[in-house]
């Protein structure tokens, strides 16, 4: 393709629209979606050559048809078809926002979280079942089986029932975790995804989950060194970080909280605002972000971040506060000992510490984690051998 | 080519001749062996006899059927005395004297003190399907 190839990521954006549309036409969701894939295959051939005045309208044209094509050679779809063309035009039903229906039915609750995130990946975001697949490191006969079953799970779903968006919230959380440590970019694709939900609802806790992906995604370039080793937080270096994402972070959070009704996804953008804000480590506004951990633990009542709470609490007052705020939590929890370790070595309890790295580097959930805490139970133990503490 | 699983155990391989555990070492030494895995799998990959490799976490349980309607039995986490896998991976190359050859070279990464391990790997051939035309 030429200077005319077209944009895939624009066209990404329009999948929702047109499968909300056929759906709405009567289509089964997976057949629905099985046209729209074929639709876009179409265009990425023909668009470069004649590109459409108006390319939703072409989508949903190309993508019914190809739907009739399906349905035909179907003799139980071909009934549903007839049914199809006997219904009145959607009345005003139809004016509630398809494309929110949309994600709404791809992290329908009657899903696993790992079948939702799939299924949204396919659906809302376009992408192919091999990239998926790629993205989350299984064959691609895997991720086939995953999405298809995940189809039929939902094809009995009607699409005006009106979803929890929280659920839909927490699929996207899923995807941009799992970019975060993986090779396939789903990080952005969970951005992108966020900026298009947040044109087709107004909830500030989907501006305040777009703010937490933008900052937290800005600091990936200083997040790992060339080798995919981990490097704290605390000695990212700060002049990699993407500024201008902090910056429209920042502006969305801002936006959000403004409008008074808090949620924790506002409540973690503010604390990733706060340490993205800080022009150095030593810069950082503990003493807020404690404020804000408060509001989380409001707001969720999580064991997590109680001890993240723990952990800020060390740094804002002081490694022997930040422990006994840690006292009273599960031990079991993930991050405890690596936690525990970290206040104790700020305490100057280098054996406990060292002790406590090296327990921490069996629980570790990735290699980046396990040799990071290695590393740091060695550097204690080395300075132990050596006398000097 | 033929596939061998290299697998590296935690517990209930023979000891290894430079048998310091990794929480001895020093920093340094730790990233020296690091270096030497990533630079070794970088080295298959690039002629083409790397498939696949991945960590595994200490902990680990036995698992067994225990009648019906009864949840499985398990021996609980972090059982003692069992084999441990630590770690494997998957190469394709010509012949089993090149697997061999290979979990030498992946046996010989530096430990403490900067020498190498000396740590016994096990290898294991992939059973293959059977070929689809027979002389």
């Amino acid at each position: 393709m030429g200077a005319d190839a077209v944009d895939e990521g624009r066209l990404r954006d329009l999948i929702p629209g047109v499968l909300a549309a056929l759906v709405h036409r009567g289509a089964d969701f997976a057949t629905a979606e099985d046209a729209v894939q074929e639709a876009l295959i179409r265009a990425v051939e023909t668009w470069p050559n004649r590109r459409p005045e108006d390319p939703k309208g072409w989508l949903v044209t190309t993508a019914w048809r190809c739907f009739l094509d399906l349905a035909r050679s179907d003799t139980a779809r071909r009934r549903r078809e007839l049914l199809v063309s006997e219904e009145p035009p959607p009345g005003p039903a139809a004016t509630v926002d398809e494309t929110l229906q949309l994600y709404f039915l791809c992290a329908h609750p009657s899903l696993t979280p790992a079948s939702a995130v799939a299924l949204t990946l396919r659906a809302v975001g376009g992408l192919t079942t091999r990239q998926i697949a790629q993205a989350y490191l299984v064959p691609e006969a895997t991720m086939a089986q995953r999405i298809s079953r995940a189809k039929r799970t939902v094809s009995e779903v009607r699409l005006d029932r009106p979803g929890d968006l929280r659920t839909v919230l927490r699929v996207l959380y899923l995807v941009f975790n799992e970019g975060y440590s993986g090779d396939v970019d789903l990080a952005a694709e969970a951005i992108r995804l966020a900026r298009q939900l947040a044109t087709t609802t107004d909830d500030p806790e989907v501006a305040g989950l777009l703010a937490l992906f933008l900052l937290h995604h800005a600091r990936r370039p200083a997040r790992t060194r060339a080798d995919g080793s981990l490097v704290p937080l605390a000695e990212q270096d700060r002049g990699l970080w993407r500024r201008d994402l902090i910056a429209e972070g920042i502006a969305i959070l801002q936006a959000a909280l403004a409008r008074d009704r808090l949620g924790e996804y506002q409540a973690q953008a503010a604390i990733a605002a706060l340490h993205a804000d800080a022009q150095t480590a030593e810069e950082t506004d503990w003493v807020q972000i404690v404020e804000w951990y408060d509001e989380l633990v409001r707001l969720t009542d999580s064991p997590v971040v109680r001890l993240n709470r723990a952990v800020a609490v060390g740094e804002a007052d002081g490694p022997h506060a930040g422990l006994a705020a840690l006292a009273g939590l599960d031990p079991k929890l993930p991050r405890y000992t690596a936690s525990s370790a970290y206040l104790h070595e700020r305490a100057g309890d280098i054996a406990t510490a060292a002790r406590l790295y090296v327990e921490a580097a069996a629980q570790a959930q990735n290699l980046a984690e396990r040799n990071h805490l290695t590393l740091r139970a060695a550097a204690l133990r080395q300075r132990l051998s050596s006398g000097g503490v | 080519m033929a596939k061998y699983l290299l697998l590296k155990h935690y517990r209930g391989a023979p000891a290894a001749v430079n048998d310091v555990p990794m929480d001895q070492w020093t920093p340094a030494e730790i990233e020296a062996h690091l270096r030497y895995m990533n630079d070794f799998a970088a080295r298959l990959q690039d002629s083409g006899e790397y498939v696949d490799g991945q960590a595994l976490a200490p902990e680990g349980a036995w698992v067994r059927y225990d009648g019906e309607g009864k949840p499985p039995v398990t021996d609980g986490p972090f059982a003692e005395t069992k084999d441990l896998i630590a770690g494997w991976m998957i190469i394709d190359v010509d012949s089993y004297e090149r697997a061999v050859e290979l979990a030498g070279e992946l046996s010989a990464a530096p430990g403490a003190g900067g020498k190498p391990i000396h740590e016994w790997l096990e290898v294991r051939p992939f059973l293959t399907a059977p070929p689809t035309v027979t002389e």
